[in-house]
């Protein structure tokens, strides 16, 4: 009892979930802390979203739920993504390379 | 057919998840850390929306729903933890 | 047009349309009684934060603004997608490609509301991530950082997004 729609629902899922795989993979390979969230961010949050529209595919009475399951992570996704990122400069943590541009940096110097 | 995609799907998502934990093991700093564990709990979020599909129960999506809520609160918290203003 | 948005009645009312319908998405049902219990909770809740803030602080409800929020969200997940193509071949090829810095980017955006956005979309198009907000400018780290002119930035990175915003949220 396979229909189209099943196919294109696990389809998606296969899809999604191979983005959270090279999320994870990027979060290894990129070498400092704002690659890395970058990467993570991104790619998690297609991944699920994704993932979610191939559950509606195989289920299409859940889609309200996950509809919301999938607006809430584009909210938050990004929102923790940007705190992460502030907290990770504040921290001192950023290292940008020799000839690397930072305004932000340089901003805060003039203010000291 | 389906079934097949849903396993392939299935292993994705634990290689996916060994990798951030890799990460997550590794640091070599806190913020390190915390990304990771954003990303493992995004990944945790569609992992139990595969168990919600195996299982054929719509109840684990309020699991997912309330996971979300309670580890977007803890990265928050933490992350403003990290980034006090000195 | 600006007497009617910022008026209290049009919020409220707008905060007690979300609530309702995430309510009645939870239940994922269309009975009479999540109508029913959904019209009581999203009241009690609209009463307890009448000064909270929401979507709908400083929305423009007007023809223009629809369209333009329904373009922002075509346009978005086009960038969304763009965005991890971009990223995967960056992770997927052998000497990753990255030259990463930290630019400002000038807004035109007063609204919160609107700035909130704005930010939230960078952070998910293609190798760009917020870092700090400022006064009248965000702070963008990108992946791939060729030159550090404001200009040249703001038009890349921000210009598409904001054309969108402004109609939305002034």
């Amino acid at each position: 009892m396979e229909t189209l729609l099943d196919l294109i629902g696990a389809g998606l899922l296969v899809l999604g979930t191979a983005f959270l795989f090279l999320g994870g993979l990027g979060l290894n390979r990129m070498p400092d802390v704002l690659n890395r969230i970058q990467v993570g961010t991104k790619a998690t949050t297609l991944g699920t979203l994704l993932t979610l529209a191939g559950a509606g595919f195989l289920h299409p009475d859940w889609a309200l739920k996950l509809l919301l399951v999938a607006l809430f992570l584009l909210f938050t996704n990004p929102l923790s993504a940007q705190v992460l990122a502030r907290a990770a400069h504040r921290s001192g943590h950023v290292k940008l390379s020799e000839d690397g541009i930072d305004h932000l940096a340089e901003d805060q110097g003039d203010k000291l | 057919m389906v079934e097949g995609l849903l396993y392939l799907a299935s292993m994705l998502a634990g290689a996916a998840f060994l990798l951030a934990l890799y990460r997550f093991v590794q640091g070599p700093n806190a913020v390190d850390r915390v990304v990771a564990f954003d990303v493992l709990t995004v990944i945790s979020i569609t992992a139990i929306v595969l168990v919600a599909l195996v299982e054929n129960r719509i109840v684990y999506l309020d699991v997912a729903l309330v996971y979300a809520l309670l580890s977007f609160l803890g990265v928050i918290v933490i992350a403003r933890y990290l980034g006090k203003e000195t | 047009m600006n007497d009617f948005t910022s008026n209290g009645a049009f919020r409220q009312g707008g905060l007690f349309a979300v609530l309702l319908l995430f309510w009645v998405m939870l239940n994922n049902a269309l009975t009479v009684e999540t109508v029913v219990v959904g019209v009581i909770v999203a009241a009690v809740i609209t009463a307890l934060f009448k000064d909270g803030m929401s979507f709908l602080t400083d929305a423009r409800l007007n023809p223009q603004a629809v369209l333009a929020t329904f373009l922002y969200l075509g346009y978005f997940l086009k960038e969304l997608i763009k965005a991890n193509i971009a990223l995967a071949a960056i992770v997927l090829s052998p000497n990753l490609p990255i030259k990463p810095g930290i630019v400002k980017v000038r807004t035109e955006l007063k609204s919160p509301m609107g700035r909130l956005l704005l930010a939230n979309s960078i952070t998910l198009t293609p190798g760009t991530l917020t870092v700090e907000v400022g006064e009248d400018c965000l702070y963008v780290h990108c992946v791939m950082l060729e030159s550090g002119d404001v200009n040249e930035a703001t038009q890349r990175i921000a210009a598409g997004f904001e054309k969108y915003l402004e109609v939305m949220y002034g």
